[in-house]
C-alpha cells in the first residue's frame, strides 16, 4: 500500500512483477533443459491458446480479492454456463450467439446472487460463494443430466485462431480483459472505490459511495468473466464436461496470489495476475511434457503456491518497516 | 420434458435420502410389505454419468418389478468419498435393507463396513469395482463380484488401435485418477495390447478423468514426442479433451481411442475421429447386481459373474 504510486492505490510495485517476469524465464529455462521440445513455437502456441479460461476467470476474481472478498464459485459458475452452451446449442437447436448469451446471463445472474447477499445482508463472501459453488455445481449436473456435450463446429467461432502466430481469438481476447480491467482499476474512479472497499472503507464513506454497490458490481462482474471464461473453454475443447473445472477456484486463488493480489483486500493488479496464471500454467505444461508424475506434480505447484505467499508476506513486512 | 424428468428425479432422490437419513426411520418396512425385500444401491458419485447411468437403469428395472422388491438408491458427493459411503452402508444396514448392492469407492476400505452388514445377515453384491480379495478374507467378507473386466476391455481397444500400427511405433497413455482400481485395470489392459503389438509407450500420465487437464497432458505428449502415433485415454471424456489437442496441434495422424462409449463421442467414433471405445452397458451394471441379490435372498446361490463389455470401432477403412 504505502509503496504505491499516486493515484494508483495499492497497485503491486513494478519490482515485484518484474521478479515474476524473472521467475517465468528461469521455469521456461529450467523446462527446456530436461525436455527435449519446450523451447517451439509450438509449445508456446498451445500454451497461450491453452489460457484464456484461467485468465478471464483470474481477472475477476482479482477484484473481488481487492475488494476484500473471495469468490469460491468460479469454477462451477464455468461449468454451468458452459453447460447452458452446450444444452442450448444441442440439445434444444439454438444459435450460437443466442446460446452464449444465455450462458453469459446465467453467469451474470450467479454473481449477482454473490454480490447482492455479500453486499446486502454483510454474509461473508467465503460461505456465499461456497453456497453458489454448490448450487451452480447442482445446477450443471441437473441440466446436463451429468452427461457431457460435444458440440464440434457448433462452437468453431468460438475456438476461432487468428492469423497472429495462429494464436486464438479467445486468448487475444483475453489479455484485453486484462487490459481493460487493470485501465479500469487503475484510472477510473470506480477502480479506486474496489480498492477502497478492500482497504478503507472510511474514506469510501467520506466520498459518499456506498460499499455495497460497489461490492454487488464486483461480484456480478466475476459471475459473468467466469461465464466468459467457460465460454473460452468451450470454444477451445468443443466439448462441455459437466464436471469441468472442478477445483479451478483454487487454481485461480493461486494465480491471484501469486500475482501479488493480496487475500486480505486492498491491494493488487490484474497484469500480476495475468503474469501469475501464465506460471502456473507454465508449470502445468512443463510438467507434463517432462512427464513427471502425478505426486511430483501436484508438491512442486503446491511448493510455488507457499513461496509466493511467503514473499507476499516477506514484501509486506518489510514496506511496513519502511514507511511509518 | 426431459429437464422436468430429472428434476422430478432429483426431488425423489432427495427424498429418499432424507427418508434414508432421516430419524424416524421411514424406510422400515412395514408389516405388509414385509415379505417385499428391500435392495439398497450403493454407488460411487452420481454426478458422474456412467453412475447417473448405472442409477436410471436401476429405477428403470425397479419400475418394471416393483411388486417383487424396493428399491433405495444413494451416491456419494464425490468417487472418493470413502466415509459418505461408508455411512451409507451404515445407514442402509439400520433401516432394515435386506441387500447392498455396491460399486465401492475404495477396493479396500469399504470392506469391514460390508462386512460388519453381512454380518448382521445382509446380503452383500459388490458391483462395479471389485473389492480387494486379501482385504475382504482378512475381514471376513464373502460377496460375490457382478461387474466388467476393464483390463480385458482395454486390452480389446488397444487391439484394434494395434492393427493399425507398425512395431516399434510411440504410444503414450492418458491415464485416470491413479489411485483408482479401474484406472490401474484400463492401463494395464493397454499396455497388454501395446506390449503384445510391439509399440513403445513412450509416457504415462494421469488426466484426472477429465477434459481440460486430459487436454493439457495430450498437447504436452504430442509436442515431446514428434513421432508420437496414438493417444490411448482411460475415459471418452479425456479422449475428447486429446482430440482437441490432436486438432491444435494439426497432428491429424495420431489415433485416439477411449473407454465408456458416453453419447458424446458416439458420432466421433462414426466418423473414425476417435478410434475405438469400449461399452460397459452401465445401464445394465447394476441391474446385473440386484438380480444377483435377488436370486440368493431367493435361496439360490452366490456366485462371481461377469458382465458383457461390448468394443465400439470406427468402421473400417476403405
Amino acid at each position: 500500500m504505502t509503496l504505491a504510486l499516486p493515484g494508483r492505490p495499492g497497485g503491486v510495485t513494478l519490482g515485484y512483477r518484474g521478479g515474476l517476469v524473472l521467475v517465468l524465464l528461469g521455469l521456461c529455462i529450467a523446462f527446456g533443459l530436461v525436455t527435449d521440445h519446450f523451447w517451439s513455437a509450438l509449445t508456446f502456441r498451445t500454451l497461450a491458446n491453452q489460457l484464456p479460461p484461467l485468465v478471464v476467470a483470474s481477472a475477476g476474481l482479482t477484484l473481488v480479492l481487492i475488494a476484500g472478498g473471495i469468490d469460491l464459485s468460479v469454477g462451477s459458475v464455468l461449468a454451468l454456463s458452459a453447460a447452458v452452451l452446450g444444452v442450448l446449442t444441442v440439445d434444444q437447436g439454438f444459435p450460437l450467439l443466442v446460446a452464449a448469451l444465455a450462458a453469459l446471463a446465467v453467469g451474470g445472474l450467479c454473481g449477482a446472487i454473490n454480490g447482492a447477499l455479500v453486499a446486502r445482508w454483510s454474509i461473508p463472501s467465503f460461505l456465499v460463494t461456497l453456497g453458489m459453488l454448490e448450487i451452480a455445481r447442482g445446477s450443471t449436473y441437473l441440466v446436463t443430466a451429468s452427461k457431457t456435450s460435444y458440440l464440434g463446429d457448433r462452437v468453431s467461432a468460438l475456438g476461432a485462431t487468428t492469423p497472429v502466430f495462429g494464436l486464438s481469438a479467445a486468448f487475444i481476447g483475453s489479455l484485453a480483459v486484462v487490459g481493460a480491467l487493470q485501465f479500469v482499476l487503475s484510472r477510473t474512479s470506480f477502480g479506486r472505490w474496489v480498492f477502497a472497499v478492500g482497504g478503507n472503507v472510511s474514506a469510501l464513506h467520506r466520498c459518499g459511495v456506498r460499499p455495497a454497490r460497489v461490492q454487488f458490481a464486483v461480484f456480478t462482474l466475476g459471475g459473468l468473466l467466469a461465464a466468459a471464461a467457460g465460454l473460452c473453454q468451450v470454444g477451445y475443447l468443443q466439448s462441455a464436461d459437466p464436471n469441468a473445472a472442478i477445483g479451478m477456484e483454487l487454481s485461480a486463488i493461486a494465480a491471484v496470489v501469486i500475482g501479488g493480489t493480496s487475500l486480505l483486500g486492498g491491494r493488487g493488479s490484474v497484469t500480476g495476475t495475468l503474469l501469475g496464471v501464465l506460471v502456473i500454467a507454465v508449470l502445468q505444461t512443463g510438467l507434463a511434457q517432462a512427464g513427471a508424475t502425478e505426486p511430483t506434480k501436484r508438491i512442486i505447484t503446491g511448493v510455488a503456491i507457499l513461496l509466493a505467499v511467503a514473499s507476499d508476506v516477506w514484501r509486506r513486512r518489510r514496506s511496513a518497516e519502511v514507511v511509518p | 420434458m426431459k429437464n422436468r424428468s430429472h428434476l422430478a428425479a432429483f426431488l425423489v432422490l432427495l427424498a429418499v435420502g432424507a427418508a434414508a437419513i432421516g430419524c424416524g426411520g421411514g424406510d422400515v418396512p412395514t408389516a405388509e410389505d414385509a415379505a417385499r425385500p428391500q435392495v439398497a444401491l450403493v454407488m460411487k458419485s452420481l454426478a458422474n454419468e456412467f453412475f447417473e447411468t448405472m442409477a436410471e437403469g436401476a429405477r428403470a428395472h425397479h419400475e418394471a418389478h416393483a411388486a417383487e422388491y424396493d428399491l433405495v438408491v444413494n451416491g456419494t458427493r464425490n468417487e472418493s468419498d470413502l466415509a459418505q459411503q461408508v455411512a451409507l452402508v451404515e445407514q442402509m444396514v439400520a433401516s432394515g435393507s435386506d441387500a447392498i448392492v455396491i460399486a465401492p469407492a475404495d477396493s479396500k476400505a469399504l470392506a469391514p463396513a460390508l462386512a460388519r452388514a453381512q454380518g448382521s445377515g445382509v446380503v452383500v453384491i459388490n458391483i462395479d469395482n471389485r473389492l480387494d480379495a486379501e482385504v475382504a478374507t482378512e475381514v471376513g467378507l464373502d460377496a460375490p463380484f457382478v461387474g466388467p473386466d476393464n483390463r480385458d476391455g482395454a486390452r480389446r481397444v488397444g487391439e484394434v488401435l494395434a492393427a493399425r500400427l507398425e512395431p516399434g511405433d510411440q504410444v503414450a497413455i492418458v491415464g485416470g485418477i491413479p489411485t483408482a482400481f479401474n484406472a490401474q485395470q484400463r492401463q494395464a489392459g493397454f499396455e497388454d495390447a501395446m506390449n503384445a503389438a510391439g509399440a513403445e509407450i513412450v509416457d504415462v500420465q494421469s488426466g484426472g478423468w477429465e477434459q481440460a487437464q486430459a487436454n493439457t497432458v495430450a498437447a504436452a505428449m504430442l509436442r515431446e514426442y514428434p513421432d508420437l502415433r496414438a493417444l490411448l485415454c482411460a475415459n471418452d471424456n479425456m479422449a475428447l479433451g486429446a482430440l482437441a489437442a490432436r486438432r491444435q496441434s494439426g497432428r491429424d495422424d495420431v489415433l485416439i481411442v477411449g473407454f465408456d462409449h458416453i453419447d458424446a463421442v458416439a458420432g466421433l467414433v462414426a466418423q473414425g475421429e476417435i478410434l475405438a471405445t469400449a461399452d460397459q452397458h452401465a445401464g445394465q451394471l447394476a441391474v446385473f447386481g440386484i438380480e444377483a441379490a435377488l436370486e440368493i435372498l431367493g435361496g439360490g446361490e452366490a456366485r462371481d459373474r461377469q458382465t458383457p463389455v461390448d468394443l465400439v470401432a470406427a468402421p473400417a477403412e476403405e
